[in-house]
């Protein structure tokens, strides 16, 4: 009986910490799909839909290559005094922004 | 599932009306259209009936699109947020002409005879003039307010004597163009304020005002006594505290005035501001949700319909103008982006981004008279404003 419930313990563990892992990386799918509604529609407002800019500026992956992805989840989280951007901490946490960042940086999703 | 059933429907429909259209003999004046945002198509509808009757895609991106009519009340034109003007025509349910104006548009106006469209643009900065028939370009006037300095231009609204009058978001000044010459417009600049974000004609066309975002207070210029230059009202509104974060900007227009009083967003606070409409002085404040977005009055005056800003936006309220009390807080629906009343105000449509619906309402019960299917609908334009300046 252990002999064959011990593959099963290893490879419930083994599956635990990979999930656990890619949680600590990214958000859930069902979350990032709430995420690019957010950044698609609400951030959209100012920052155009399409990512092309507006009131605020573009953000596409050509307008960020330059820009430290820290510097850019600093602005996420906390706005940018002086000028039109928000904090939005109330609505994500440090983890969301850096997943939303690599994936401004890389090409948002639709 | 549904809603594509229900999309293909209004397709087939707009065949058949479109195959109608020759026989087809109608006015406009309860017709108008629902931007739907994320998929570059408009749904044409009508307000007698409470349907919808054809729906136009490939106009672009249409995320903050806002439209104007002409002065027969036929013809839409849509400024898209791509740089795109399309020319619609209400009774064929079709497309006219469409052309790109530029790399990043917010809007646009049309003049008091009816014969320019202006486009009023983010990138290249600056405002363009077109034929309101063919769309050719008559002419442009770059948001150049400091040699080599492009400012965002917001706030275009037109005004009496074929002028135009718009707000620099980076350049902190008004500028009116005169577009007598449509070939050679004439522009006079007046300093505002910090960070104009949006602007308005009072509805008889005499005074215009923008709103700030970099400082509290409302820029007001007489356009009856330019000479005067713009002064600032409602100013130091939020008395030194600190600002709430503002997750989108309002928007303002010539709905703002109803019962001699001008109803404003304030910017960073939960409040409408009051002002006196001939003293400009502040004569109250009402406290409400969240952040306003669209404060429109109806077309009587009597009630100002409030929507608001992110994270607030599944709500709508009421105020009574006689009170200055909010009477009646709804939640239509998930991510209200716009309301529009019909030509006398028995009914206000409202758009719930998010739950894919425009609803219906009643303004004297505040009951739901019905609602109709639209993909993400944004701006909802009636042909009523054909006939009102600053519109």
């Amino acid at each position: 009986m252990s002999t064959r419930r011990r593959p099963f313990a290893v490879a419930l563990t083994l599956l635990l910490a990979g999930s656990a892992a890619v949680a600590m990386a990214e958000p859930t799918p069902a979350r990032q799909k709430e995420l690019i509604h957010l950044v698609r529609q609400d951030c959209g407002s100012c920052h155009g839909m399409t990512l092309q800019g507006g009131l605020g500026p573009a953000l596409l992956p050509a307008t960020l290559a330059e820009k430290p992805a820290e510097g850019l989840v600093a602005t996420i989280i906390g706005g940018r005094p002086g000028t039109a951007m928000p904090p939005w901490h109330r609505f994500l946490a440090e983890d969301e922004a850096q997943w939303i960042v690599a994936k401004l940086m890389t090409g948002f999703p639709q | 599932m549904r809603h594509s059933l229900q999309f293909l429907l209004l397709g087939l429909l707009a065949l058949l009306l479109g195959a109608c259209a020759g026989t087809q003999v109608r006015g406009t004046g309860d017709l108008g259209l629902v931007i739907e945002r994320a998929s570059g198509h408009v749904t044409l509808v009508n307000t007698s009936a409470r349907e919808a009757y054809a729906r136009i895609g490939g106009l672009g991106d249409l995320s903050h699109a806002s439209v104007v009519y002409s002065r027969d009340a036929r013809y839409a034109y849509v400024f898209g947020r791509d740089g795109g003007l399309t020319k619609l025509d209400l009774l064929e349910a079709r497309i006219v002409k469409r052309v790109m104006q530029s790399g990043n548009a917010i809007g646009g106006s049309i003049s008091q005879d009816g014969r320019i469209v202006v486009a009023q643009n983010y990138t290249p900065g600056g405002i363009k003039a077109f034929d309101a028939d063919t769309l050719e370009l008559l002419s442009e006037v770059p948001a150049e307010y400091a040699p080599g300095q492009f400012s965002k231009v917001v706030g275009l609204a037109d005004v009496p004597g074929g002028k135009f009058a718009y707000a620099l978001f980076d350049g902190g000044e008004i500028w009116v163009s005169d577009f007598s010459d449509p070939k050679k417009p004439v522009t006079q600049r007046f300093p505002a304020g910090q960070q104009p974000y949006d602007g308005l004609v009072t509805p008889n066309g005499r005074h215009y005002l923008a709103g700030l975002f970099g400082e509290d207070g409302i820029v007001l210029l007489d356009l009856w006594q330019p000479e005067q230059g713009a002064r600032k009202i409602l100013e130091k509104y939020g008395r030194g505290e600190e600002k709430l974060p503002v997750f989108k900007m309002p928007h303002l227009r010539g709905w703002s005035v109803a019962a001699g009083r001008a109803w404003l967003p304030a910017i960073g606070r939960h409040e409408v501001l009051v002002a006196d409409a001939t003293t400009w002085k502040e004569t109250g404040r009402v406290p409400v949700k969240g952040q306003p977005v669209f404060v429109m009055a109806s077309p009587d005056g009597r009630q100002i319909w409030v929507n608001f800003a992110f994270p607030d936006n599944g709500w709508v309220q009421v105020i009574d103008t006689l009170s200055g009390r909010v009477v009646q807080t709804l939640q239509p629906g998930k991510a209200v982006l716009h309301m529009e009343f019909t030509p006398r105000g028995e009914a206000v449509w409202i758009s719930a981004r998010d739950d894919n619906r425009v609803l219906i309402y009643d303004t004297r019960t505040f009951r739901q008279l019905g609602s109709l299917p639209a993909e993400a609908p944004s701006g909802i334009f009636f042909t009523s404003r054909a006939a009102r300046i600053g519109f």
